[in-house]
């Protein structure tokens, strides 16, 4: 039986007349221990799925299972990294950790969480600052910050939401080999969304692309069978790399090419007729002049 | 303007200088029955220079008089946010709520604290000898309220829907949300509207005790008013000026404090 699983899960936002289905039919089932990378294009739906998976919105149909289990609500199971790190900026380093340790485990004694607190701000390198203010620390800090307060909770699914897209790229480096690090020491199963397809294949046992959006769906999976640890200079020489970064950067843009997406709305014609200057004005109820605007529900095809 | 040194003291001298100038040149021409500010200066020197003296009830130094404004409007400013903060939260939070009560918020919101006083005198009318601290309290309360209702409403509509998610993450309880991430998501919005609230509260004060004649900054206003002591006009009107603007630099400072939250 698979850990966490999605079975057809649709979401479509807007309100009827123009209503855009962003997720169609999508299914995804993860083993325990394994990091799933999921690629797409940025506006395919990516984190409307991290916010299903992380149960902050509710499919409108389909199902997530977390050990045969139904999802229907968040919680600190499923440890979400959010894309703009979502620290409070009036709580420190410490304090925006504790805060996550505080109601996981309440049962343990005051001296024990800030032990655990504490273990975690150093898992991620950040013991020097743990008294400073997220405002005083850099994308990269934060984002670290955001990890260690998920990984506090011990969650039984990671789930990263694009978490290095607005780092530059040294950081972004950086901290890709840090997720790696912490990955292998915990074993921990992960989700991670992006837009890079070299990110994924560095990081990920399998990549499985999104393909554009409207009406987005996962596509089949690509099994990255490189060996750990992965060195990110040798691996631009990698034939096998290079040839899964083809696979999926084609099968990425063939969906894009593929895509029929069409909006549905009401369109109201403008009225073009002129007046009847025959029929009189002010009687029977008639003041002002016959509009016929026409309502129609058209359905457009939107190409790329 | 080019800027040189010490123009951040000069300036506002000279500012002060050309107003006392005016002041002058009218009570020496059009205005003859304008205290000239030499004249204020002798006939209120006795307040000034014992400020906390108390020669009778309505005959005391200025700064006794202003504490005793200033105790009054403290209850009543204290009452306003008591109440003001929660029903703010409640706007901003339901959606319900406020359709329920901004309608009549809005109509209660521009009444002058002159309309609210009489009101406020009937409903203590039982209260004996306390019904016009009762009344202006209810005043000053009412009347300064609506800054600090409608801000912590804008605030907690403000509050980012990420912090809101790690809450919804994190599991939080409602009312762990509310002190842990709330309140001090909303605090920088809450502090404008105390600071604008106790603006209001300071103006009410005076016309409440005009009204009422207590003593206090407005009630010795009124009653040198009546006794044709036209330069103690003067020296309250200044008094209730520098304390308002010392109130607001205080509240702006709390509040640049939350700011960098």
């Amino acid at each position: 039986m698979p850990y966490l699983e999605l079975k057809s899960v649709s979401k479509a936002y807007g309100v009827k007349g123009s209503r855009t289905e962003v997720l169609h039919d999508v299914n995804l089932s993860i083993e325990q221990g394994e990091f799933v990378a999921i690629v797409g294009y940025s506006g395919a739906g990516k984190t409307t799925l991290m916010s299903i998976l992380a149960g902050l919105i509710r499919p409108d149909a389909g199902s997530v299972t977390l050990e045969g289990q139904e999802m229907t609500g968040p919680g600190p199971d499923r440890g979400l990294v959010f894309q703009n790190y979502s620290l409070l900026p009036w709580l420190t380093v410490f304090e925006n950790v504790q805060l996550a340790v505080d109601q996981v485990f309440p049962d343990k004694s005051p001296a024990e969480r800030a032990a655990h607190t504490t273990e975690f701000i150093e898992l991620v390198n950040l013991g020097p600052a743990r008294d400073k203010l997220p405002r005083e620390l850099s994308g990269g800090m934060r984002q670290r910050v955001s990890v260690a307060r998920t990984l506090a909770t011990n969650p039984k699914v990671l789930l990263c939401d694009e978490p290095l897209s607005a780092l530059d790229a040294l950081t972004r480096a950086n901290l890709q080999d840090e997720i790696t690090r912490i990955r292998t020491l915990h074993s921990q199963t992960v989700v991670l969304v992006t837009n890079d397809p070299d990110e994924a294949i560095l990081l990920a046992d399998r990549v499985v692309p999104l393909t554009a959006g409207p009406n987005a769906t996962l596509g089949r999976s690509f099994i990255v069978d490189l060996p750990h640890p992965r060195d990110r200079k040798a691996l631009n020489q990698n034939v096998r790399f290079r040839e899964l970064r083809r696979d999926i950067s084609s099968y990425l843009l063939n969906s894009r090419q593929e895509r029929h997406a069409t909006v549905t709305r009401t369109l109201t014609l403008p009225d073009i007729e002129p007046e009847d200057l025959n029929i009189p004005r002010n009687q029977l109820g008639r003041t002002r002049p016959l509009r016929t605007s026409e309502r129609k529900l058209a359905t457009v095809e939107i190409t790329p | 303007m080019k800027s040189f040194k010490l123009d951040w003291l000069i300036l506002p001298l000279l500012g002060i200088a050309l107003m006392m100038l005016a002041w002058q040149v009218s009570s020496k021409t059009w205005a003859k029955e304008l205290p000239t500010p030499q004249k204020t200066w002798e006939v209120s020197k006795d307040y000034v220079i014992k400020p906390f003296e108390r020669r009778g009830e309505m005959d005391q130094g200025i700064l006794r008089f202003t504490w005793y404004s200033l105790v009054l409007v403290a209850k009543g400013y204290a009452l306003a946010l008591l109440i003001g903060t929660p029903i703010g939260f409640c706007l901003g939070l339901s959606k319900a709520f406020t359709k329920t009560f901004d309608p009549i918020i809005q109509i209660l919101r521009p009444v002058s604290p002159l309309a609210w006083l009489p009101l406020g005198l009937v409903l203590f009318l039982g209260a004996g000898k306390q019904a016009s601290e009762l009344g202006a309290l209810f005043t000053i309360a009412i009347c300064s309220m609506w800054p600090a209702v409608l801000n912590t409403a804008v605030g907690v509509r403000a509050v980012p829907q990420d912090y809101l998610n790690v809450a919804k993450v994190l599991k939080l309880s409602r009312w762990k949300t509310l002190t842990k991430v709330l309140i001090p998501a909303t605090l920088p919005y809450m502090f404008t509207g105390f600071r604008l609230s106790l603006g209001i509260a300071w103006l009410v004060i005076v016309a409440a005790e005009m009204l009422t004649g207590r003593p206090g900054v407005g009630g010795f206003l009124w009653q040198e008013y009546n006794s044709l002591i036209y330069e103690h006009i003067i020296l309250c009107i200044i008094t209730i000026g520098l304390v308002g603007f010392v109130l607001d630099r205080l509240m702006s400072l709390v509040e640049s404090r939350f700011k960098t939250a």
